[in-house]
């Protein structure tokens, strides 16, 4: 099942991205996809941990919220490259954490990294080691607001 | 209508191009690796997608406007691995994050309250040199 409907996935992807519809390129295409997951099913033999995400509204509430904080923590950094002063503190701590599912703390992790001004240097099974452009940066995260709305998401 | 769209456009253009020029001079002025990485990060995260979105806006309605959005989720997932993968081989080297309270101050000595264990690894003799 779980192969089934990725082929049928990676196939509609393919045809997305390729735009022509000739026998010749739709059966390239199809045996592309089947050697993918020809390849899947090989990697998952020492992996293990294939399993489907239930997408609920609440991750796209997340990435909205995500991207809102994202687009101001550019702001804040852009400002800080420009200031005459370079008014930056970089710190690099410990950070606690009680999620403890793998999924939400890949999540978690990859957040900090993508938001500029923090960064993810090191995962381990109850903290995190973040490195941050300035205190406040820290303090925000220490505050725990993205922590708070991913343990809320249904994963 | 397409006059708004041209507009529109052009502030996403501009303002991404801005944006990938404030990375470079981020990464110029910033002191260390680490937070260098910070000036790069803005460069993807809002840089890239604000182009990408300008570039939507002239192409219009078709199957590139798709590709380009895909181009996007995929710069956006990328990143913060690409980046991780950076920082981690950084610290396997033994550089440590300039650590200050301004940042005039030198380097504090990075790990009094136990670092991560890569730390550890560093103590190992440099290969180079034997």
């Amino acid at each position: 099942m779980y192969y089934l409907v990725l082929t049928v996935a990676l196939y509609l992807f393919w045809v997305l991205l390729s735009g022509h519809y000739t026998a010749l390129l739709l059966g390239l295409g199809a045996a592309s996809v089947l050697l993918v997951v020809w390849f899947l099913r090989r990697m998952d033999r020492v992996d293990g941990e294939a399993s489907f995400t239930r997408i609920s509204p609440g991750l796209f509430g997340y990435f909205g919220w995500l991207m809102m904080a994202v687009v101001k923590a550019n702001i804040d950094v852009v400002k800080r490259i420009w200031a005459p002063n370079l008014p930056i503190s970089p710190t690099w701590t410990r950070l606690e954490t009680e999620i403890n599912t793998p999924l939400k703390k890949t999540l978690y992790a990859n957040s900090i990294t993508l938001t500029p001004g923090t960064l993810t240097t090191n995962a381990r099974r109850d903290h995190l080691w973040v490195h941050c452009l300035t205190q406040d940066n820290a303090k925000e995260l220490r505050a725990g607001e993205m922590e708070g709305r991913i343990r809320k998401l249904n994963l | 209508m397409s006059m708004v769209l041209e507009i529109l456009s052009w502030i996403c253009l501009i303002s991404g191009g801005f944006l990938c020029i404030s990375g470079g001079v981020g990464l110029l002025r910033l002191p260390d690796f680490f937070s260098r990485v910070h000036a790069s990060s803005v460069t993807e995260t809002l840089g890239t997608p604000l182009i990408l979105g300008g570039v939507m806006l002239q192409t219009g309605w078709s199957l590139d406007t798709i590709k380009l959005l895909m181009v996007g989720m995929f710069v956006l997932a990328t990143n913060p691995t690409a980046t991780h993968a950076m920082v981690k081989a950084a610290l396997h080297d033994g550089q440590t994050p300039l650590e200050s309270n301004d940042s005039e101050s030198k380097a504090t000595p990075p790990l009094e309250n136990g670092g991560p264990k890569e730390e550890e690894a560093n103590q190992e003799e440099d290969p180079s040199s034997s």
